[in-house]
């Protein structure tokens, strides 16, 4: 069966980030497919590689990059909720005269028709968040 | 349908609507600070209680035992599912309804 993930609270804030990654870790050890990880309001702070947490506690930005690596999925971050909350990639910070990026491995920037696409291609659509 | 909540209901009012819109039959898994409600000789176990003549009620077993609930301290009848068995309900269900 095919998932589709949507993260709308940022990581170290209350549990979602937390819940939806060991989610997305058990439909994916049950042998399912995620499409695609749509992170939105709060929840583009998912995507930026700056976060540096102390070492004895869980990565949780790290955490995604790695699961989007080792199972090549799609981790894709509003376009307006990251504008308004400093989150760019290398196209968006020179378009907007920005001097740096700071998106993470593995995610990148699109608009809301994901969502929509996500919401549409998977066979559930589970929505994480405060 | 499959409904999540994950508040507690002495935060917020989600998991009374949910109850009160969910239709018979439906599967309630109680995550993060929800599993609050799962404890028995609260405000809300009644609430919970007659919820569950009509709906099953499941709650996250790891966000129970984060809280230090253990199921001597449990509404007896409410089911303990890992995160398989939150994939499993929200494959057995056709659609899931996130309260939060």
């Amino acid at each position: 069966m095919k998932f589709s993930v949507m993260v709308n609270e940022g990581p170290y804030t209350h549990q979602a980030a937390d819940t939806a990654y060991h989610f997305t870790r058990a439909v994916l050890d049950a042998g399912h497919e995620i499409f695609r990880i749509f992170f939105y309001h709060d929840g583009v702070h998912n995507g930026t590689r700056l976060t540096t947490p102390p070492q004895d506690d869980r990565h949780i930005v790290d955490r995604w990059s790695e699961l989007a690596h080792d199972h090549d999925i799609d981790l894709v971050v509003c376009v307006a909720a990251a504008q308004r909350r400093g989150i760019l990639d290398k196209e968006e910070a020179k378009r907007n005269g920005k001097d740096g990026d700071n998106i993470a491995p593995g995610f990148r920037i699109s608009g809301l028709g994901q969502l929509i696409e996500a919401g549409i291609e998977a066979d559930r659509l589970v929505v994480f968040g405060d | 349908m499959l409904h999540t909540v994950n508040k507690s209901p002495f935060d917020s009012h989600s998991l009374q609507t949910c109850l009160g819109l969910a239709k018979a039959g439906s599967d309630i898994l109680l995550i993060e600070d929800a599993v609050y409600a799962a404890m028995s000789g609260t405000a809300v176990t009644s609430m919970v209680e007659s919820a569950m003549s009509s709906s099953t009620i499941y709650a996250l077993e790891s966000d129970l035992r984060a809280r230090g609930i253990g199921s001597e301290k449990m509404i007896s009848g409410i089911n303990l599912v890992g995160y398989d068995g939150f994939v499993e309900l929200a494959v057995t269900n056709d659609k899931v309804q996130s309260w939060l």
